[in-house]
């Protein structure tokens, strides 16, 4: 099993905007550091970093994978959508729509012993974003190892106008995500691991083991709040959580 | 409207209450009946609840999510009136024996300032009459066998309410984005599901103007001092003796519930 073969599988479904069937039908004995190896490769060849993200961040997405810890993945800059440029959904495969808590890091933050406090503290501004998943999957089946391969599921990008994160508690701020002026579903903070600060030093520890760490200036996608929502040409999505303001996306 | 005879099945209901046996579906026996003969027997209910020295002290809304309404094939919520009876304060044990098949849903409850009556009511006067907001649970039963309820089951049934658990605290709503409430419910410190006010028709402050229109139309208020119970932010959860429930509300406060056996 060669890992740049199998990001090369990945890579052309995105030149194609075609999925494929998922890696592990074909490599059963695809497991998490293999797939995280698979991801460094896409990694290397994405060009600048803007960020990171969470996937698998809720228990009930945790459950129904059967696993209990998430995943976490990488953002490329040029995946990144500026506010009020819309997602041009012929670029994607299979695109889904999910509002996330955004942590812009105002310092480096690395190490294996690093809590959501620290998070807290090295993180300049946290704002309302929008993440375009599009697994490379067809019809978003997948084991853990297989999504973790596909880093995550990333698409595309949007984060709104940061505010200070002093005196939010990130846990309990409403989340509202509408599509085409309709509330498709409500959450609060705590859908991701009980404090998306929590998600992040997750993840911190994590990378700390290959010597990774956050830098000042990067985006940190804390996990999807609430499911997905498919979007095509003509929809318009609205991503609101309270005290940090509202993102809109359209899509054409 | 079909023909029923709604004091004997109100009758049927008031007894369940009672009793703590379930009865089957009304629509198994009659599957044409709809809102209109819920209402009706939900009347005839309430008079033998009220015969009994119990008291009104506002309504219950539900049905208010769309999941709620495609689960019940309906594009509009219900509503029943709270109980005094029913109502417990925050701390409160609450028994599992009072109730047949009892589930807990953390919701927002308004108090209402003003009288309020519809039609024509729009969610601006609806915000204009309200006093504030509370953190609220419903204790959500039916006296219908194994929740297996149509919408005429569940209107009849009182919505489906058993209990009402409010927070003492009332929070004025100026500046307060009702929609954009964040709720988080632990049990046994466990987080349990999430959600935020827009879960109940878009924004709970529409579900009040909602019932004062539908109430309007029988000449019914809601009256200064009445609760209104918004509907559910999350799904249902079963509960069992010796759980504690918590609903933490994001501007509003926590309320806590302790079930006993």
């Amino acid at each position: 099993m060669d890992v740049h073969d199998l990001a090369a599988r990945l890579q052309k479904a995105v030149a194609e905007r075609a999925a494929i069937e998922q890696l592990s039908t074909d490599v059963p004995e695809l497991d998490l550091a293999t797939a995280y190896a698979v991801q460094r490769v896409l990694r290397d060849q994405a060009g600048p970093l803007a960020g990171w993200k969470l996937g698998v961040t809720s228990r009930a997405k945790q459950a129904q994978v059967g696993v209990s810890s998430p995943v976490f993945g990488f953002l490329p800059a040029t995946a990144a959508l500026d506010l009020g440029e819309p997602l041009d959904t012929s670029t994607c495969i299979q695109p889904r729509c999910e509002p996330e808590i955004v942590f812009v890091m105002g310092r480096d933050l690395a190490g294996a012993h690093v809590t959501a406090t620290d998070v807290l503290a090295a993180t300049a501004g946290v704002a309302v974003g929008i993440e375009v998943l599009d697994s490379r999957y067809r019809d978003y089946r997948f084991t853990m190892a297989d999504v973790v391969a596909d880093n995550t599921s990333a698409g595309r990008f949007l984060v709104g106008t940061p505010v200070p994160p002093t005196g939010i508690d990130l846990r309990l701020v409403g989340v509202v995500l509408e599509k085409n002026g309709e509330v498709v579903a409500t959450a609060s903070g705590a859908a991701s691991l009980g404090h998306p600060a929590s998600a992040v030093a997750w993840m911190v520890r994590t990378m700390a083991a290959d010597g990774d760490g956050l830098r000042a200036g990067q985006v940190v996608f804390s996990g999807g709040l609430t499911a997905a929502v498919p979007v095509g040409p003509g929809d318009v999505v609205v991503a609101s959580i309270d005290r940090l303001g509202t993102v809109e996306l359209g899509c054409v | 409207m079909t023909v029923i005879d709604a004091p004997a099945m109100a009758r049927a209901l008031y007894d369940a209450r009672r009793t703590r046996v379930p009865i089957a579906p009304f629509t198994d026996a009659d599957p044409t009946l709809g809102m209109a003969e819920g209402y009706a027997v939900q009347q005839e209910l309430i008079k033998l609840l009220l015969a009994d020295g119990d008291e009104i002290i506002g309504r219950k809304v539900g049905l208010t999510s769309k999941p709620m309404q495609k689960l019940i094939g309906v594009d509009s919520p219900d509503h029943g009136p709270v109980l005094a009876s029913t109502v417990y304060n925050d701390g409160d044990e609450i028994p599992l024996s009072r109730f047949i098949a009892p589930k807990v849903e953390a919701e927002i409850v308004f108090v209402m300032k003003d009288r309020l009556q519809g039609p024509g009511v729009t969610v601006t006067q609806a915000h204009a009459a309200i006093a504030g907001a509370v953190a609220g649970m419903e204790i959500v039963d039916s006296r219908i066998a194994d929740w297996r309820i149509k919408l005429a089951d569940t209107v009849a049934d009182l919505a489906s309410n058993g209990a009402l658990a409010m927070s003492s605290r009332i929070v004025p709503l100026e500046g307060l984005d009702t929609r954009l409430i964040g709720m988080t419910l632990t049990r046994n410190g466990e987080l349990i599901d999430t959600g935020a006010g827009a879960a109940a028709l878009g924004d709970p402050i529409a579900v009040v103007a909602w019932l004062a229109n539908v109430l309007g139309e029988n000449g019914v208020a809601l009256e200064p001092g009445h609760v209104v119970m918004t509907g559910a932010l999350h799904a249902a959860v079963p509960m069992n003796p010796g759980d504690v429930f918590r609903a933490e509300f994001d501007r509003l406060g926590p309320i806590t519930i302790r079930v006993g056996a």
